[in-house]
């Protein structure tokens, strides 16, 4: 592997570790990141205006990629296709319906009571963990609790073995169908977001309700309309994220329980109530999280001359603890500076 | 308008409204007076439905409007202001005025797609009644400000220019000029007027400064212990004994005796 490795040749040193770099961290956790944003943003739009933490959220995205599975699986048996992209694309619209449908259920039978009740937050977030059972249990039920494979179509963008024939490096560079996907995706979903927040009536009056519920009230502004609205758009975020991972790693209805830490510690880091600080958290979270439990070495002995290359791996953390990064970062922002590096609502 | 009969609204134990009856004249701007802690801001809430009354009855030309959300009563042309300022603090000036007419066609998901021009024609006559309000209450310069920003007198204004937004039948206002200098208090009191003479707006008023008061309110009604003690014309009310011991204390009888 090292044959081309002279003293010489420092460009191809430093080519060298930008691509592994590249290839192992930077890719993954953008891709990564996108992800964990969509999903931080769902839950911060229900905290900010629903007003609790939802812990049902990650089985939310669970949902929402099943019902694309579904309709993806349904799709291939008819013989529809885009092509060299995933037919999943196709299918994310009528995961998204599938989930609002399932949200707005659960609203009208569940979080409606306690809101009416004026229930205070904490009891939304234990009657959201009774949720989050019984949604895990229905994907259970529908789908099995294994691996399930969705994806077709190309499965690189840039393969290794190209981006080296191409390139003359001896490091490989990858880059999936699914991380472009994913991070296109995220882009047009985030622009519209923001757009849709910002510049229409529905998404300033689902604003003014964040910022001041009373005000919002008397000011004419319908709250069953808000929380309808909201639930919609946050399935809309819970099934493009839980697609989008789905996609890019195997689905399976357990990782997304344990996806809840991360997307928390994304929308806590950011600011809770912050879409931006949800986007920002969710990188921050993905960065830590890849940074910390990949094994530098692989990096390092490119830049340093041999005689000062390390002897272990340099991995800060094994991957088995990746979670306890997310837990760390969470703990250490809410005990310095609980409002997030946005400004969020203090939790 | 406003009949309230019989009102209660406890908070554990303590009788913060404790049966008041009182009635606001249709076109009247009718001040609402009394020591602090005597429950007015609470008699408000639980007009404006934003408490539910522990008991009693609340009527608005002879409609039971008890407990009624606020954003329906907002529908029937109730609005009030806060004693401590509310606004949208992540919008400017502007848009915390344009969003007041809740309930627009724009707040329809489906029509944020579909009805954009019906949801543009909204938005130029909201845009332009915002800007006649701003330029009203002498803060048009400050109409692309975040209304988190303002000073606390501004908010106040703001808060009044929320209710000119409408056409109003009867507003609320908890002490709009509390935290305001002589000058805009002037104005302030000119807006009501205007409002109450030219538009039809019925006031029911909490204030503590009582020149204000007498410039401005017929009648007045004095609070103290969540009990309506006395209600007259200002006269009657500083000549009252039971309101003097209350609320006006010994310092204005021994002015009006000098
Ligand atoms: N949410 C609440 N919980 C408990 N007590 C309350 C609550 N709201 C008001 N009170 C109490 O009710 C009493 C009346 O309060 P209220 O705000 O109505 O007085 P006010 O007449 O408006 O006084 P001020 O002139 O100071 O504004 C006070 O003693 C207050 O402490
Ligand atoms: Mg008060």
């Amino acid at each position: 592997m090292c044959a081309n490795r002279f003293w010489g040749d420092r460009d191809d040193e430093i080519l060298n570790a930008i691509v592994v770099l590249s290839n192992y961290v930077l890719i993954p956790a953008v891709a990564y990141g996108s992800q964990l944003a969509l999903g931080a943003l769902g839950v911060t739009l229900i905290y900010g205006i629903l007003r609790f933490s939802n812990f049902a959220h990650g089985d939310t995205m669970a949902f929402g990629a099943m019902a694309t599975i579904l309709v993806t699986w349904l799709f291939q048996s008819w013989g529809i296709s885009l092509g060299p992209l995933p037919t999943a694309l196709l299918a994310i619209p009528f995961g998204i319906m599938a989930t609002a449908a399932l949200l707005l259920t659960t609203d009208r039978l569940v979080y409606r009571f306690y809101r009416q009740k004026k229930a205070p937050p904490v009891i939304l977030v234990i009657v959201s963990m009774g949720v989050m059972f019984v949604m895990n249990g229905l994907v259970r039920f529908i789908i099995g609790p294994n691996d399930q494979r969705f994806a077709d179509g190309e499965r690189f963008i840039i393969s290794a073995r190209e981006f080296k024939k191409m390139t003359g490096l001896s490091e490989g560079l990858a880059f999936k169908t699914t991380q472009g996907i994913t991070i296109v995706t995220a882009i047009i979903v985030v622009m519209t977001l923001f757009w849709f927040l910002n510049r229409t009536r529905t998404g300033k009056s689902m604003r003014a309700f964040s910022d001041n519920e009373d005000l919002a009230l008397l000011s004419g502004i319908n709250p069953d309309r808000v929380v309808m609205v909201t639930w919609i758009i946050v399935a809309a975020l819970a099934a493009t994220a839980g697609a989008l991972y789905g996609l890019d790693k195997s689905f399976k209805p357990f990782t997304y329980l344990q996806l809840l830490l991360p997307i928390f510690a994304a929308a806590v880091v950011g600011g809770l109530g912050n879409p931006v600080g949800a986007i920002a958290g969710g990188f921050v979270i993905a960065f830590s999280e890849i940074l910390i439990t990949y094994p530098l070495k692989r990096v390092l002995k490119y830049l340093l001359p041999e005689n000062l290359e390390p002897s272990t791996l340099v991995q800060l953390l094994s991957t088995d603890y990746k979670f306890a990064v997310s837990f760390t970062i969470l703990i250490i922002v809410l005990l310095f500076r609980p409002t997030g590096l946005f400004k969020g609502k203090s939790v | 308008m406003i009949k309230v009969e019989n009102l209660h609204r406890h908070f554990g134990g303590f009788r913060a409204v404790d049966g008041s009856s009182l009635e606001i004249r249709e076109g009247s701007i009718t001040g609402l007076v009394g020591p602090n802690g005597a429950g007015k801001t609470t008699l408000f809430n639980v007009i404006a439905g934003v408490l539910p009354p522990t008991s009693g009855r609340v009527t608005m030309a002879g409609i039971d409007i008890t407990g009624m959300p606020p954003h329906a009563l907002f529908h029937k042309g109730l609005l009030r202001t806060f004693q401590i300022a509310h606004e949208f603090g992540s919008m400017s000036v502007r848009e915390n005025l344009m969003m007041v007419p809740g309930g627009q066609t724009g707040e329809v998901l489906w029509n944020t797609w579909f009805g954009r021009k019906r949801i543009a024609d909204e938005e130029r006559v909201l845009q332009a009644k915002a800007d006649e309000v701003l330029e009203f209450l002498t803060i048009d310069h400050l109409r692309d400000e975040k209304a988190g920003n303002l000073s606390g007198g501004q908010k106040k204004l703001l808060e009044l220019g929320r209710t000119m937004m409408v056409d109003a039948r009867i507003v609320f206002l908890d002490e709009v000029g509390a935290g305001v200098n002589r000058t805009l208090l002037n104005t302030i009191g000119d807006a009501i007027i205007r409002l109450n003479r030219e538009r039809g707006y019925t006031f029911c008023m909490i204030e503590h400064d009582m020149e204000f008061i007498g410039r401005l309110c017929d009648p007045v009604i004095v609070m103290a212990e969540g009990k309506v003690l006395a209600q007259g014309t200002i006269e009657e009310i500083k000549a009252n004994e039971q309101v003097i011991e209350a609320y006006l204390g010994t310092g204005l009888k021994n002015k009006g005796a000098a």
